[in-house]
């Protein structure tokens, strides 16, 4: 998180940091473990009033930034969910509200604005199912038949997709990469629940079989989808990678004030050079997370050049050394560890469930590659 | 702090970057790179060592010399944000590497912290004239990580002291002016407490400087010995037996270096290290461009760099701000030793079987084995990772101390070696 926060990203922080902590303590979470959605529709529209959900849309369309830098602030709430293991569908509905406060118009302003009430769900159909789950691969079609479109084809996971009443969704065409909002209840859609790592966020496969669209449930231009959607996964990225260095700061913190406490042969763990040894390394790690996820919100804010190579940066490294911090805190809690009844495994499942999504470290770093091997020109 | 009376950062830029194509020659493509590689001959080292101190006058007289150093010292006055757009703009550019690292930092830089308005007077302006250059006196045969051990003694004689002892690992003393040394001027309380910093030309009668070879042929390193060598009390650093804090500063500047608003590191990284756009050379010129497998070890090399960047920004903020303590700057020096370590890994790996037999027209991939070689310098040199990890989990975590055998008692009676236990 970033050292210094203006005083009104401060407000976002307390207020969201009160709430959670109120709504959502650890016990809710082991709780909502049968939950169908994973979370309760009024928990998040009165989130949504905190401003959850409309840092990322333009003022004109009823939402605005605090400090000027919308993704930013969206992180202070994020690394407050990731410390906390909150509930809630923070990526997917931030990732469709951008987009269609972007270039969605008119024809979708009613739900956008029911996403900045918190009373509308969207999510954000990224990824598909193997052996065509690469990062950013779209099997998916998307024919236009008259003045509609047809979708046939299958995203999965796809987050909250059980409790969304729409799907933001990537086809390809003859014309290319083409998005349409989908409402879920459109005949051909059909939404199947999968399992998951998580305690509070629920996955789908959705399927579509000749599904049909207005025209109008375009976002963007027809085959004009490349870029947004690539904007979509930096926002999503940005926001995921807040989240995870939440969570590792909490099994940190949680793993030294053990350590402290916890005696063996007459001493605290903490006393032993191979622990501290290990303690210092995480430390580095999870001060470069926090370095890399706050210089990556800024460059994907600011929509710099470098943001590409930033964001995949972070989320190659905090899903790497994420998951190895979350294990080498396991490891030192000992059995207690490994159990349910630990807060421990709350943080350990936000931070391997967030390396899986939208693109796994390997992945990201070939993205790198790709724009590494072009730094010369680009200097 | 007022910012009118000084130039902006932007217009600053402009005219440095003016400057340096105006008046520096590029730097061909993967100069300096590689881990303490060998220089062709002691003259090509010597000839390039000159061209630094001419650079730097080069700096002096153009207005860019000790950009954040204060005026009163024939520094700029300008601000870190000032020093950091001097070193983006030299990037890609020949620039004095040998002599920012320890010369600026962290010599001149205890110089500044502690020295006297008259040793500042002297010194600092020859350093950034590029007419003196420092190197670090601190290790000793007997311990390097255990600095407050050191054994090289100071006796009071008079107006001077008479240093004794030896030194050791100390990069590039051979072609050097001063040292800054740590000695130990009381054995009758604990090795804290009785230690002393003092100054000293490097070639005079009583200092020996002999090199050492590393295992890949490069003769930087030295040892050196010092047998009743006369030092004025006046090039004595701070006060008598409170080296220690001395020290301890002296150790903080080490280990901020890359972060350092008095040193000039270009952008794209120090010298003596594998950059991620190196590693598409190794890879280009193993013919595994193309190879997925190889392009993963790219991107984890350039994802290290970046990571590695974002967080001494992040540490450099929160220092200056306070809102992190002094010792956190172990965080960085820990993190960038393991990180170069991996990166140097990378190159080898990427190089394939060049990393076992090479010649000369291998381009990028040539040396990359003799780069593995030599691995864990990035851990050890400047303080080991080790150290670093100690003082995390002690100084920024609080964890308990390992128990020492030394403290609280004179130094004189601490058991030194297992020969020496008896
Ligand atoms: C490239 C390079 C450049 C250098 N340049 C200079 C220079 O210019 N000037 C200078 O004065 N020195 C210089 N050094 C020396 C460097 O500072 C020392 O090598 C370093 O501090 C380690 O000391 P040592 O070699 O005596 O190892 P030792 O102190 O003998 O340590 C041996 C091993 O034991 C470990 N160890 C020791 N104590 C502990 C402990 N308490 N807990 C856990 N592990 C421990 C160490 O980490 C290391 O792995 C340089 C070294 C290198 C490699």
């Amino acid at each position: 998180m970033l050292l210094e926060l203006d005083p009104d990203q401060e407000v976002l922080r307390e207020a969201t940091a009160r709430y959670l902590t109120d709504r959502v303590p650890t016990e809710k979470i082991r709780r909502l473990r049968n939950d169908v959605s994973g979370f309760e529709a009024d928990y998040w529209r009165a989130g949504a009033e905190l401003g959850w959900t409309s840092l990322l849309v333009a003022e004109e369309h009823g939402g605005g930034s605090i400090s000027g830098a919308g993704l930013v602030d969206l992180t202070v709430a994020a690394h407050e969910f990731g410390l906390r293991a909150a509930p809630g569908p923070l990526v997917p509905t931030n990732v469709v509200a951008a987009a269609l406060s972007a270039v969605g118009g008119a024809a979708h302003e009613a739900v956008l604005a029911g996403l900045l009430e918190g009373t509308a769900i969207a999510s954000w159909g990224y990824a598909e199912p193997a052996p065509n789950d690469r990062l950013g691969t779209v099997e998916l079609t998307c024919r236009v038949e008259g003045d509609e479109i047809v979708l046939d084809g299958v995203k999965r996971p796809v987050e909250s997709a059980g409790v969304a009443q729409f799907l933001l969704v990537t086809g390809r065409g003859e014309a290319g990469l083409t998005q349409v909002l989908v409402p879920t209840d459109t005949p051909g859609v059909t939404v199947e629940p999968l399992r998951t790592v998580d305690l509070t966020r629920r996955f789908s496969s959705v399927r579509f079989d000749g599904a049909r669209v207005p025209a109008s449930a375009l976002v963007g231009e027809l085959g004009g989808a490349a870029e947004q959607v690539e904007r979509q996964l930096q926002l999503a990225l940005v926001i995921l990678s807040a989240e995870s260095v939440g969570a590792m700061q909490a099994a940190f913190d949680m793993t030294v004030q053990w350590a402290f406490e916890r005696y063996s042969f007459g001493r605290p763990l903490a006393s032993y050079q191979e622990l501290k040894h290990r303690f210092a390394d995480m430390k580095s790690w999870l001060e470069a997370a926090h370095a890399i996820s706050d210089t990556a919100a800024s460059a994907v804010g600011a929509e710099s050049p470098d943001a590409p190579e930033l964001v995949s940066a972070a989320k190659a490294f905090i899903g790497e050394y994420g998951v190895e911090l979350l294990q080498d805190c396991v490891q030192i809690h000992g059995g207690i560890g490994v159990t349910f009844e630990h807060d421990l495994h709350l943080f350990l499942r936000r931070v391997v469930l967030d390396r899986a999504l939208y693109g796994t470290p390997a992945e990201h770093r070939q993205r790198i590659a790709g724009v590494v091997e072009h730094l010369k020109e680009r200097a | 702090m007022s910012t009118g009376d000084i130039e902006d950062v932007e217009t600053f830029r402009q005219r440095a970057r003016a400057w340096i194509r105006g008046n520096l020659a590029p730097l061909p493509a993967g100069s300096g790179i590689g881990v303490m590689r060998a220089g062709e001959s002691d003259e090509a080292e010597l000839a390039a060592v000159a061209r630094q101190r001419e650079i730097q006058r080069m700096f002096y007289d153009a207005g860019f010399a000790g950009i954040a150093f204060p005026r009163e010292y024939g520094g700029q006055g300008l601000t870190a944000d000032h020093q950091k757009a001097f070193s983006e703009e030299i990037s890609g550019y020949e620039y004095p590497a040998d002599i920012q690292a320890p010369t600026f930092s962290p010599c001149a830089a205890v110089l500044l912290d502690f020295g006297t308005e008259e040793q500042k007077r002297q010194h600092i302006p020859a350093i950034l004239k590029g007419e003196e250059l420092w190197m670090q006196f601190l290790s000793e045969p007997s311990a390097g990580s255990d600095v407050a051990a050191a054994l090289t003694s100071a006796v009071r004689d008079g107006d001077d002291w008479i240093l004794n002892g030896s030194k050791i690992w100390t990069t590039g003393a051979w072609w050097s002016d001063w040292g800054l040394v740590l000695a130990r001027t009381n054995w009758d309380v604990p090795k804290h407490r009785g230690l002393t910093v003092f100054i000293l030309p490097i070639h005079q009668p009583g200092i020996e400087v002999n090199r050492i070879e590393m295992l890949n042929g490069n003769k930087e390193f030295c040892q050196e010995y010092l047998t009743d060598v006369r030092v004025p009390d006046t090039d004595r650093i701070g006060e008598v037996d409170d080296g220690w804090t001395v020290g301890t500063r002296w150790m903080f500047h080490e280990r901020m270096l890359h972060n350092s608003p008095l040193v000039t590191i270009p952008a794209d990284g120090a010298r003596g290290t594998i950059r991620a756009t190196h590693l598409v050379e190794i890879a280009r010129d193993a013919g595994r461009l193309e190879d997925p497998l190889a392009r993963d070890l790219i991107g984890e090399g350039r994802m290290l760099d970046l990571v590695t960047h974002a967080l001494q920004g992040r540490l450099s903020r929160g220092l200056r701000s306070g809102r992190m303590p002094d010792q956190s700057a172990a965080i960085g020096r820990l993190f960038t030793g393991v990180t170069a370590a991996r990166t140097t890994t990378l190159s080898f790996n990427l190089a394939g079987g060049a990393s076992a037999a090479w010649t000369d027209d291998d381009g990028a991939t040539a040396e990359c084995g003799n780069d593995f070689l030599l691995r864990q310098v990035s851990c050890i040199g400047g303080g080991t990772t080790e150290m670093a990890r100690n003082v995390v989990s002690e100084r920024v975590l609080g964890m308990p101390r390992e128990p020492a055998k030394d403290r609280g008692i004179a130094f004189r009676d601490v058991p030194r070696g297992a020969s020496n236990r008896g």
